[in-house]
């Protein structure tokens, strides 16, 4: 009786040093997570300092006026403000476009009965393949054709392409109760209705997922955007900071932060949503 | 299953926009690059027929070959480094508690939604020869500083460095959905039988994570072998034959040197890459939905 009452003593306190241990690896991982961490954001908050601090080689010094001056001088000779609109204008396009085609397309191929429907599908599937970028030369044939070349449609159209949101609409509608269709159906309302009374709102995750990763991929693309526009009033920001350097005097680091920043304040915005929207875009969830 | 009327008319209709664009934009471009890499077509100006000529000079073109094989380098370089740093910090996240999580994963998480242009003009300024941030590491690492993005041997590594800080972000999260999907109760209970973390986590996460990485891992080697935007912004368009990449190359022949049916030789090449990886990575897709 005592002896076990013993053993159970030791082996308790043998089992609280192990937590102790314990508590003291997970610590020292929780500190190696916040150290990795703040090591990787470090070029982040470095540049965000450098556009405050003067030029490297005059020991770093924060000089808030000097630095307001840099953001200035990018914001007043450059066309960032034309920028910005074309950025926004063509990136709202693509993501509305890409939404609507796949949610149309995502809906007949997982709700309706018709010739071509596994062919489709396979298309869809197999278009995943195709390298986009090694279609330049052919989207600047008809672009050009076209006279879509240095116009927003011009940008906008050659990046409607994306299979994925296809895959992830046909996914989404594929769970949604059938009884709940044939229900619909039998009360009159059309497969038009049905999308978008029943399919899409029950789906408002789907979507919000979708519009984010397109909208995301849509401000950051830079080489469609780059080869369709040659006029500096026409371009995307990310181009038009990149193709206007000599009028940036000097403030780089700023016109970068200016260029990033709507992306930075979305992510930190919906940060949980875009996380999610990632995962699911890439088909390892839903 | 009964017998429904098909709705012939109703996915016409619905599928009509897709078709329109995926027709007009994908594959017309497709089934005609193929065309074109069979002429001697310009930018502007259609060519004339030319037969295998543009794929018979692909294989005695050293600039083909330059770009293929910086191409693999730079993969190589990138692939493997981004999804090894995803997994081991999706590691040390999945295990914070409370704000630490959503803020340790902000923070590894943030360049990825960066525009390259921001990326390029922030790293371009960490490097600036010889004043720039990270000159003093490189001093300690090689003995001086070093105008890293204009030697030529040293770009296309700067540039992987680059790019796996701008993309590992993007692992860390599939890795963490997949750490995520491993039972709490399942590793307590391993680790309450004396396992040790070692132990806990070759036995239950390995096996349920290692799908996860093979797919990262062939996602990787599709996105990085498409490197353009960020050697772009440091070197230019391909006038530097050392470091000259597929897509570079296509642009180069396609919009500077007005070679659009070479180009589009060059493409067809790249796109044939490109779905030798797919089939792996579909093939990576299957086993983890089967696991």
């Amino acid at each position: 009786m005592t002896e076990a009452a013993a053993t159970d003593a030791v082996s308790a306190s043998r089992q609280l040093k192990l937590l102790r241990r314990l508590d003291i690896a997970a610590f020292a991982l929780t500190v190696v997570g916040l150290l990795a961490a703040l090591v990787w954001a470090f070029p982040l908050y470095a540049a965000i300092l450098g556009t405050v601090a003067l030029p490297s080689g005059s020991g770093g010094k924060i000089d808030i006026g000097a630095g307001l001056a840099r953001y200035a001088h990018v914001l007043f000779h450059t066309d960032i403000g034309l920028w910005y609109i074309n950025s926004i204008v063509t990136s709202t396009a693509v993501t509305v476009g890409v939404l609507f085609i796949s949610a149309t397309c995502g809906y007949a191929i997982s709700q309706l009965d018709f010739r071509g429907r596994k062919l489709l599908w396979g298309l869809i599937l197999a278009s995943f393949m195709v390298p986009i970028q090694a279609l330049i030369i052919n989207h600047f044939f008809l672009m050009n054709a076209m006279h879509l070349l240095n116009t927003w449609l011009g940008v906008i159209l050659p990046q409607l392409i994306a299979p994925v949101a296809v895959i992830v609409y046909k996914r989404f509608f594929d769970s949604v109760p059938k009884e709940l269709r044939d229900a619909a159906l039998l009360d009159g309302a059309g497969h038009w209705a049905l999308l978008w009374g029943v399919f899409l709102p029950m789906n408002w995750g789907a979507t919000a997922a979708l519009a984010i990763v397109v909208f995301i991929g849509a401000w950051n693309a830079f080489l469609w955007p780059f080869l369709a526009v040659t006029t500096e009033p026409l371009m995307n920001i990310t181009v038009g900071m990149s193709q206007a350097r000599d009028a940036l005097g000097g403030g780089e680091l700023a016109a970068a932060m200016l260029t990033g920043l709507p992306m930075a304040v979305v992510y930190l915005i919906f940060q949980r949503r875009v996380t999610e929207a990632i995962v699911i875009s890439v088909g390892i969830k839903g | 299953m009964h017998k429904r009327p098909r709705d012939n008319i109703a996915a016409l209709l619905l599928t009509a926009p897709f078709l329109a664009v995926y027709g007009l934009l994908f594959l017309y471009p497709t089934l005609q690059l193929v065309f074109v890499s069979f002429t001697d077509a310009q930018l502007t100006a259609p060519g004339a027929f030319v037969g295998l000529q543009n794929y018979a000079r692909l294989f005695h073109d050293f600039r083909f070959t330059t770009s293929v094989v910086n191409s693999l380098y730079f993969v190589l370089m990138t692939a493997i480094p981004s999804t090894l740093l995803g997994l081991a910090f999706a590691l040390i996240t999945v295990r914070l508690k409370g704000f630490l999580q959503p803020l340790v994963l902000a923070l590894f998480f943030l360049p990825y939604v960066l525009p390259v242009t921001t990326v390029g003009y922030i790293w371009s300024w960490l490097l600036d020869y010889p004043n720039g941030l990270l000159q003093g590491p490189i001093a300690l690492f090689i003995g001086h500083r070093m105008h890293v993005l204009s030697t030529v041997s040293w770009i296309l590594p700067t540039v992987a460095v680059v790019t796996v800080w701008w993309t590992t972000g993007f692992n860390i999260l599939l890795f963490l959905a997949g750490l995520r999907a491993i039972s709490p109760e399942l590793m307590e209970a391993a680790r309450i039988d004396g396992a040790s973390r070692w132990v806990a986590f070759r036995v239950i996460t390995w096996p349920l994570i290692w799908p996860v990485t093979a797919l990262v891992l062939t996602i990787q080697l599709i996105i990085q072998v498409k490197l353009f935007d960020l050697l772009y912004l440091y070197v230019g368009g391909g006038e530097v034959n050392a470091t000259l990449v597929l897509l570079q190359y296509i642009y180069d022949l396609g919009f500077t040197r007005d070679q659009a049916g070479y180009a589009a030789a060059v493409a067809v090449a790249m796109f044939v890459i490109v779905a030798c990886m797919s089939v792996v990575q579909f093939t990576a897709l299957r086993a983890r939905s089967r696991a």
